[in-house]
């Protein structure tokens, strides 16, 4: 599209008004916005902060040096580490194949790859114990071999995994499909191989797309509750993260402390917020100078 | 990557240290109120225990609706203990997943129930409603909060204690006791999935004119709440809730558990077991305990299940199995 501004070079001192709205119709959809994004975003995040230090922040740092809240970090910390990484190498090479070649059944999978998006997540817990669990389809093997799945740690990595599993790919499909193939086209025809196109040229051009999608899957994952909530047992200092931590001290009567744990949990996503803010601008910019 | 590479070395360090340090470790899946009962008790366990061997036992808990934590017990939970609402829990356990033998009750003193306790209700400050008996609670304009008895041992309680009730006053007529139940659940809200979701309801969100609960929730709620906040109605009739405990055998002897989950459990008859149930509200089975901390319980005419329902094997199916009477009478 030619942007408009090249066609009426000489009248861009002085822009059209975008709308022929009056001023107080404009000024009462701005207020509605504001004061909704205010009601339903600024307050309750206010909320939680100010809750969790309700009894001053000696009290709010006193909640962290309990054992059980720093197994739940420790927990959601560990879950993370494992399940980013893994979905980011899926999810490249989803994205991959899908936007850089044509096979059958391509439709299939780009559904599949949503497949987690439309699931409640309860059910995608419910998925692993019926699968795992001790009356489930490979539980009495598992029990044969001692092996734990689920109401230990791998039963939570692999539910924030699935949960979490299309963040990357959903975010390179577009990208790679923008892009194109005609960069790797001309490395394959100056004689690249397979490996040497993607890391010379496939991966510049996507990560800052990457990182981004990374960035979202990270922040679900250290969040998700539901699908954790169902394989976990919630066994205190073991098999909670932060999500159900906090639910815990919620039900102990515990408000201040529930609020401080969630507090850290709003922290994480704030900062994760940042990040992605920092990441989209980079992505934009370079697909700016890319054209 | 690097930080990655240092987190992974610092937990292995961490995992090594904790292996270092002999202890043997208990898993008790409980039910929702018994959070602050067993946080005490736990502590006085492991004291005992290291006088007695000089072993270190650290015991993990686990709390939930009753039902929801049988199930996960039955889909690999590997409870060495179970302490749960209602022995019909414990007995889906020992059936669907035979992890204990079918006569699992008759091992311990008192059915397996060291602590009783009863249903009370639990009213705004001064009873603005003048809620005194059953029967207030299906007045048209009163708000009666309880969790839902499919997935909670304390809902079922509830249940059975109303049903108890219209049983008594309807000269047992069964139809009559049904519509009592009917009217009795339109007047719920929510129904959350354990007591303490319950509890939160009523406490925190302020939803309703009256809380069915546990008698020691009931107090919790006061002790935490304050004294001018809520009033607990002891109705004149109530049920006898036997909340029991029992050893999960297979469990325990996979992970070589077996004597300490004993001793786990028998040590909840003993003196300080009990005065611990005692000081948690709930009601010991010792005469010592029990005069100790009879001032804080009201006096009440106490039905059992076996009495009035012929056991819970019948009361959960005639009631709760899906397809049962509550499923025929509560449309949310």
């Amino acid at each position: 599209m030619v942007p408009a501004s090249t066609l009426h070079a000489p009248r861009r001192a002085a822009p059209r008004r975008v709308t022929a709205e009056p001023p107080f119709v404009r000024w009462l959809l701005i207020g509605v916005a504001l004061l909704f994004l205010g009601l339903f975003l600024v307050v309750p995040l206010a909320a939680v902060f100010v809750e969790a230090f309700a009894k001053g922040v000696g009290y709010y740092f006193h909640t962290f040096n309990d054992a059980n809240t720093l197994s739940a970090i420790k927990l959601t910390f560990i879950t993370a580490a494992i399940a980013v990484p893994l979905n980011c190498v899926f999810g490249v090479a989803a994205a991959w194949a899908i936007a850089k070649f044509d096979f059958r059944g391509k439709t299939v999978l780009i559904t599949l790859i949503d497949l987690p998006f439309s699931v409640s997540p309860v059910v995608s817990g419910m998925i692993y114990v019926l699968l795992f669990g001790a009356q489930g389809l490979l539980g009495p093997w598992l029990l044969e071999h001692n092996i734990k799945i689920i109401f230990a740690v791998p039963g939570i990595v692999l539910a924030t995994m699935f949960v979490t599993f299309p963040f990357v790919a959903r975010e390179l499909i577009p990208l790679m499909q923008a892009q194109g193939r005609t960069e790797e086209e001309a490395a394959r025809v100056l004689g690249a191989s397979g490996w040497q196109t993607f890391w010379r040229v496939t991966l510049p051009n996507i990560k800052w797309g990457l990182l981004y999608g990374v960035i979202l899957c990270n922040a679900r994952a250290m969040g998700e509750f539901g699908a954790v909530s169902v394989v976990s047992g919630h066994i205190r200092g073991q098999t909670n993260t932060i999500p159900l931590h906090v639910e815990i001290l919620y039900n102990e009567y515990n408000f201040v402390g529930a609020f401080a744990v969630a507090s850290l949990l709003t922290f994480l996503a704030v900062v994760t917020l940042a990040l992605k803010t920092w990441a989209e601008r980079k992505n934009a910019a370079l697909r700016g100078t890319g054209n | 990557m690097k930080i990655f590479l240092k987190l992974f070395v610092l937990l292995g360090c961490a995992f090594a240290v904790a292996a270092h340090a002999k202890e043997i470790k208990l898993l008790n899946v409980s039910y929702d109120p018994t959070r602050e009962l067993y946080q005490d008790y736990n502590a006085a366990f492991a004291r005992y225990w290291k006088a007695k061997t000089g072993d270190n036992v650290v015991v993990a808990q686990s709390h939930g609706g009753s039902g929801k934590q049988a199930q996960s017990v039955i889909n690999g939970l590997e409870a060495d203990v179970v302490t749960l609402a209602l022995a019909y829990d414990i007995d889906a356990i020992a059936q669907q997943a035979k992890l204990l033998p079918a006569d699992w009750q008759k091992r311990l003193p008192n059915n397996s129930t060291p602590y009783t306790s009863t249903i009370v209700f639990l009213v705004r400050k001064g009873n603005p409603k003048g809620i005194k008996d059953w029967d207030d609670l299906v007045k048209l304009n009163v708000v009666v909060v309880t969790p839902n008895p499919k997935t909670s041992g304390g809902a079922r309680w509830n249940y059975l204690a109303a049903w108890a009730y219209a049983l008594d006053k309807y000269g047992h007529d069964d139809a009559k006791a049904r519509d009592f139940i009917k009217r009795l659940y339109k007047n719920v809200p929510v129904l959350d999935s354990g007591a303490r979701g319950s509890t939160t309801t009523f406490v925190e969100r302020e939803i309703g004119d009256v809380l069915l609960a546990w008698e020691n929730e009931a107090h919790l709620a006061i002790k935490q709440f304050g004294v001018d906040k809520f009033d607990i109605v002891t109705p004149p009739l109530s049920i006898l809730a036997e909340p029991p405990v029992a050893v999960v055998d297979k469990v325990a002897k996979k992970r070589g558990t077996t004597e300490v989950a004993q001793a786990y459990l028998e040590y909840l008859y003993s003196d300080e077991g009990q005065d611990i149930a005692g000081r948690n509200f709930y009601r010991p089975r010792s005469e010592k305990a029990a005069a100790k901390y009879a001032i804080q319980f009201s006096p009440v005419k106490l039905v059992t299940v076996d009495e009035v329902f012929g056991g819970w094997q019948k009361a959960q199916k005639a009631h709760f199995a899906d397809g049962g009477v509550f499923d025929q009478i509560f449309q949310p």
